[in-house]
């Protein structure tokens, strides 16, 4: 089984004005230029390697931290690697109010958390969510705590199909063990 | 309360309630990979599956349709590799004769009103022109259909799009969706599925359903589908019954993201200009650009019905000296009615290229590319910089086309 439970810094992904950045593309999320890398621990150093302002990503995040996005992450091309390139360096999920539909398959398909705060803005805006806010959350249920400021922290719950995946570690995974499911 | 067209048929196919929002486990009734992304498919399934069988070889499928036949070693090797890991495993491969994918398989009656099919191809939601729920996915998400035959599937919301007034006699079904593209760009659709109704939209054959169909990846929408009620039987393929078709229409009760009315009445042709399909304007408007070449083809405009219109404006005439015409049909079907009916000859004596049917003329496949510094005029539904070459694509109608390149120029058909 694995670990539903989450403990993280917060990295809310902010532009130059302090808006929370929306459209965020997989070439912004991992550079075409990077495509001939196929091994998913080389990956890392690359994750938001285009994104303005947030070229260092890689060199501040540490294991379990959040992802904080504004709506339609993940536009643009059907790259696996926009994915991977987070799961190598071990973020524990991202969250948006909306994902483009074939990133959030791939995400799920490959385990790693995509959750959603349809008022996200509204949190961030009003300083609810912060940069180095120490969170606690449950990614299966949603729920969960910003311990810097004590207030909870509700996302939408993961879809069953998506806990599926998830328990399972992949989709492939999934795949192997379904003739004992259905 | 009542359902749209995609969730009655996504609830037919599900155990999970299908509500807009919810992610269910879905039955695909046919899965498929073609030339680019088959190998993907077929190096995962290796690697994951090994050995295991499919989940049911009588509903998996190859489809050659990008390079065919292979011009280049890269598609010579991705064919060769699915047809090994077809003969392997049972699976029947349409090969590079057959045409592009989501037609034969709408001419096989594999992709049914009613039914589930997903596919390598990102225009898969072609299908909605025959009321099938048709999708385009990545590798891995084909790789775990041909394991499991399910994939699993956010409901989408709907929008109703309601078509007012009828379009001008010059102009077709092109017009009419290069029209939609404008108006709806790639905001008003996104992430959602469309029914349009309205006399332009259910009075168009399956060969125009087709044409507005192919065109709901252009709009970023997840799939469109034309009220079922109004389509007589002669206009669908001949295994394809109107009472199958009838099978899914929305309940008078579903419910609608959005109702969208758009007024048609008297349009005149129309041409997206180079880069984007959504930047269309009137032909009126772009008269008398040079053109180099002229392509008619695609899923988007290779049916008969498309030649046909184009055989019409080139019959007894000639393109013009220094332009060149290619035309691919969609399938061999296409081309053995094209054939028996007279229109190859046409097209042939007017000086036209006819070439293998498949995707060739709109991806980078066996009919060529735009070299730097030529414009082409193009039935396809794509004209991104860089999509068929170096070259500059403006998106027309079939008898735009034939018509541009009698004259060397954009022109309108209602000139000749
Ligand atoms: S004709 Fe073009 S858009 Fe259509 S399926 Fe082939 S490659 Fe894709």
């Amino acid at each position: 089984m694995r670990e539903t439970a989450l403990r993280g810094k917060i990295w809310v992904l902010l532009d130059k004005t302090g808006k929370l950045i929306e459209d965020i593309d997989t070439d912004q999320i991992f550079h075409n230029a990077h495509l001939h890398i196929t091994d998913i621990s080389e990956m890392g150093p690359y994750a938001f390697g285009n994104l303005e302002g947030w070229k260092d990503f890689s060199t501040k995040c540490g294991e379990g931290d959040i992802v904080v996005a504004g709506r339609n992450f993940g536009a643009g091309s059907s790259r696996q690697q926009a994915v991977d390139c987070l799961i190598a360096l071990k973020v524990g999920a991202v969250i948006a109010p909306s994902f483009s539909a074939i990133y959030f398959r791939n995400a799920v398909n490959s385990g790693f958390p995509v959750l959603r705060i349809i008022n996200l803005e509204a949190m961030v805006t009003s300083g609810k969510l912060k940069t180095g806010d120490l969170v606690e959350m449950d990614v299966k249920s949603g729920q969960g705590t910003n311990l810097a400021q004590k207030l909870p922290l509700r996302a939408e719950p993961m879809s069953a199909v998506q806990v599926e995946i998830y328990m399972a570690g992949n989709v492939f995974e999934y795949g192997k063990i379904l003739d004992t499911k259905f | 309360m009542g359902k749209t067209i995609i969730e009655k048929i996504i609830q037919a196919h599900s155990r999970d309630e299908a509500a807009p929002g919810k992610i269910v486990w879905m039955d695909l009734d046919i899965r498929s990979a073609r030339d680019f992304g088959g190998p993907n498919v077929v190096k995962h399934y290796d690697q994951e599956y090994g050995d295991a069988p499919l989940a049911d070889k009588s509903k998996t499928f190859f489809t050659f349709d990008l390079c065919a036949p292979a011009c280049t070693l890269k598609y010579a090797d991705n064919q060769q590799a699915c047809r090994d890991f077809a003969r392997k495993h049972g699976v029947e491969v349409f090969d590079v004769d057959k045409g592009i994918g989501s037609h034969v398989l709408m001419e096989e009656g594999l992709a049914r009103p009613g039914g589930t099919v997903v596919g390598t191809d990102s225009h898969m939601n072609i299908l909605g022109a025959v009321g099938c729920l048709g999708q385009g996915m990545g590798d891995v998400d084909i790789t775990f259909a041909f394991k499991t035959g399910k994939t699993w599937f956010e409901v989408p919301q709907t929008v109703k799009v309601v078509l007012r007034g009828m379009h001008s006699p010059y102009a077709d079904p092109k017009d009419l969706t290069l029209y939609l593209c404008k108006e709806m760009g790639t905001q008003s659709l996104a992430l959602r599925a469309a029914e349009f109704y309205g006399p332009a939209a259910t009075s168009l054959d399956f060969a125009g359903r087709i044409t507005l169909c192919s065109m709901i990846t252009e709009m970023a929408g997840i799939i469109g589908f034309v009220s079922a009620e109004e389509v007589p039987a002669v206009l669908m393929p001949a295994e394809l019954s109107d009472e199958q078709f009838s099978l899914f229409q929305a309940d008078p009760d579903a419910s609608y993201a959005d109702v969208i009315e758009i007024n048609v009445e008297g349009l005149p042709p129309q041409v997206a200009v180079p880069f984007s399909p959504n930047n269309v304007r009137p032909v009126a408007e772009v008269r008398g650009t040079r053109i180099d070449s002229g392509f008619i083809g695609s899923c988007t405009n290779g049916r008969t019905e498309d030649l046909v219109r184009a055989a019409d404006v080139l019959n007894g005439k000639k393109v013009k000296k220094g332009v060149m015409l290619k035309c691919v049909p969609a399938t061999r079907r296409v081309y053995q009615e094209l054939l028996e009916r007279g229109i190859l000859e046409i097209l042939f004596r007017s000086g036209a290229i006819v070439l293998n049917p498949g995707c060739g003329g709109c991806a980078e496949g066996h009919a060529g590319l735009t070299g730097k510094g030529e414009v082409q005029i193009s039935t396809g539904n794509r004209n991104f910089s860089g999509k068929q070459g170096k070259g500059k694509t403006y998106l027309a109608s079939p008898a735009v086309v034939a018509a541009s390149c009698i004259r060397g120029e954009i022109v309108a058909p209602e000139e000749f």
